[in-house]
């Protein structure tokens, strides 16, 4: 097992007391695993992340645990998280732009990891920098080693990024929106790119992205999250056969499909997404869903298996299933 | 059906920084002799890469800078020979909504404020009719005529989409030039948005120069459309016809690249 997470909560410190920012999600990966985490702004995918790489905001709370190779992080000290951050643990962010240090050649950004964590030499972390940028398929990369972030292209940079990440082999590979701020051509040989390192150095993937053709084209297995708790789990053409949690349903309807022309409504999730200061006792997708009965409201719904890996938190799986529309809507927000 | 908006021969190209004292400083050719006509009621998406144009072609439509060759033509009007003074007038007819609906709202003030910036820029200074405008416009995009005395950040990223749209319609344009503006909200969020502005096509007669990366956005909103690929236009007509068969290798290239996921049978 590569990494287990285990009943993880996070709380963040807030004007009126702790909210919990994650509420007991639990996941594993195994090596050459490639896992995916979707949900909307605020369900906690990025949160998750910054929890496995021991970058949670100041004053943050986690418990649980998260075992990565064997080895205990919740409650490790920074200097700890140090060691494992860029060796057995490495991110993709987002925006390259930001991501990159926008003073340096890029050359050294890549050496700086295997430098610091394998100890190499000025010489020998640029030879590897440069095999590193080779097999991220960066052309010309000799001549790229002194370019500055600002002299490439958004895919360029990305690219830049996944040499960083992959200096030091990591076990585990975690990709926040890599493709988001790329154009749609660049993201599929970016996808790609990451797909094949994954699989060449069995390495575990945790993608995190708020699209679902990104998810169904890159991943083995996927975890919706909503308000802080995975609400639904299960190989991803499982997930996409059965859509079985209405929100996982509403997204899927939310999303305007090529090829359906043009006028039709689009459907959509009635209100908004909670406030985590201020989350129901409950379901926290009753206030929004449509299939909504008091027993919801009461407790957390605990996740039923409805088929092999496939489990959904939701008390009202038969129900769901046996309709093929989604309510209609309610009040837009 | 009118003639909403006529673009021909619009060139721009921009200087950048001198590489070397013995060179002349490169020019990058933003676009490259562009000519469409776009008619009321008929609104026109325009998709490409990065670098392909789209934004310039708006802040040229929008007038909000010149461009090196070539006119915008808008109910006749050529904009950029337009006197300061004359172009504020005309504004009222084109409006804009921008991607980021955090950047595009001043935080500082009210959406009373923000909302009817273009009618005092159009000289409806009257306070009273203000405040009427403001309030139909609110409520013309969903939001409450209560909402006009809090701040920017007391809404979530919808609801501030749904405030820019509310100052885009407060003149009642002919036409709306929206970039990019779902692209920063969340997919249930998006989908209320793009409702909105399939509403106010219908009920306000609005058309809208609808700038996208996202193929399946622009065909949901436009019935034209408009390919473009380093400055120039690669392929145009109508957005369901280039969507089922595009002609050029470029277009299909687009399409080929956005990833879909499955057909599900349980919905629709």
């Amino acid at each position: 097992m590569l990494l287990a997470v285990d009943d993880l909560h996070v709380s963040l410190p807030a004007a009126y007391g702790p909210v919990q920012a994650l509420r007991g999600v639990s996941f594993t990966i195994e090596r050459g695993e490639t896992l995916g985490l979707i949900g909307e702004s605020g369900c906690g995918k990025s949160m998750t992340a910054l929890a496995l790489m021991g970058l949670l905001p100041e004053g943050a709370q986690a418990g649980g645990s998260v075992r990565l190779e064997g080895r205990e992080l919740v409650g490790l000290d920074d200097a700890a998280f140090s060691a494992l951050r860029g060796n057995r643990i490495a991110m993709i962010f987002q925006e390259p732009m930001t991501a990159l240090n926008p003073l340096h050649r890029v050359g050294r950004q890549i050496a700086e990891p295997l430098r610091l964590h394998r100890g190499l030499d000025a010489q020998a972390a640029r030879a590897e920098a440069l095999r590193l940028l080779e097999r991220v398929q960066l052309p010309e990369a000799a001549r790229r080693l002194d370019a500055y972030p600002h002299q490439l292209s958004g895919g360029q940079r990305q690219r830049v990024m996944i040499a960083i990440a992959l200096a030091c082999r990591p076990g585990l590979l975690i990709a926040d929106e890599p493709t988001t701020a790329l154009d749609v051509t660049v993201q599929r040989q970016i996808l790609a790119l990451i797909a094949e390192l994954v699989a060449q150095d069995g390495m575990g993937l945790l993608l995190i992205s708020h699209d679902l053709g990104v998810m169904a084209q890159t991943v083995q297995r996927m975890l919706v999250m909503y308000g802080g708790s995975v609400i639904e789990r299960g190989p991803t053409a499982e997930v996409f056969r059965h859509l079985a949690h209405p929100y996982t349903r509403g997204l899927f309807a939310a999303r305007p499909r090529l090829g359906a022309g043009r006028g039709g409504r689009l459907q959509t999730i009635p209100g908004r997404v909670p406030e985590l200061a201020d989350l129901p006792p409950g379901c926290a997708f009753a206030e929004r869903c449509g299939w909504v009965v008091g027993a919801c409201r009461e407790a957390m719904p605990p996740a039923l298996e409805i088929g092999a890996g496939h489990a959904v938190r939701c008390i009202r799986p038969q129900a769901i299933a046996a309709n093929s529309v989604v309510p209609a809507d309610g009040a837009e927000a | 059906m009118t003639l909403l908006l006529e673009v021909e021969h619009l060139s721009q190209a921009y200087t950048l920084p001198r590489e070397s004292l013995r060179r002349p400083a490169p020019v990058v050719q933003a676009l490259d002799d562009i000519s469409f006509t776009m008619q009321s009621g008929r609104s026109l998406g325009i998709v490409g890469e990065s670098g392909s144009g789209k934004s310039t072609l708006a802040r040229l439509v929008m007038a909000l800078e010149r461009p090196s060759r070539g006119t915008v033509r808008l109910l006749g009007q050529d904009l950029h020979t337009l006197s300061p003074k004359a172009l504020r007038a005309a504004r009222a007819q084109f409006q804009m909504v921008f991607q980021d609906p955090y950047g595009s709202l001043d935080p500082r003030q009210t959406v009373q404020r923000i909302v009817a910036e273009p009618l005092a820029t159009a000289g409806t200074a009257e306070r009273s009719m203000q405040r009427r405008r403001v309030a139909e416009s609110l409520e013309a995009v969903g939001l409450r005529a209560a909402d006009a005395a809090r701040y920017p950040h007391q809404f979530s990223g919808g609801q501030r989409q749904r405030i820019a749209i509310a100052r885009a319609l407060i003149t009642r344009p002919a036409l709306i030039v929206a970039d990019e503006p779902v692209s920063a909200l969340d997919v249930s969020v998006q989908a209320q948005v793009l409702n909105l502005l399939a509403d106010l096509q219908r009920d306000f007669g609005v058309t809208y120069l609808f700038i996208s990366h996202d193929l399946a956005v622009v065909e949901h909103v436009c019935e034209e459309l408009l390919v473009m690929q380093r400055g120039r236009i690669v392929e145009r007509g109508a957005a369901q016809q280039i969507l089922r068969q595009a002609e050029h290798p470029y277009t299909r290239a687009l399409l080929a690249a956005v990833p879909e996921p499955p057909q599900s049978s349980v919905v629709q």
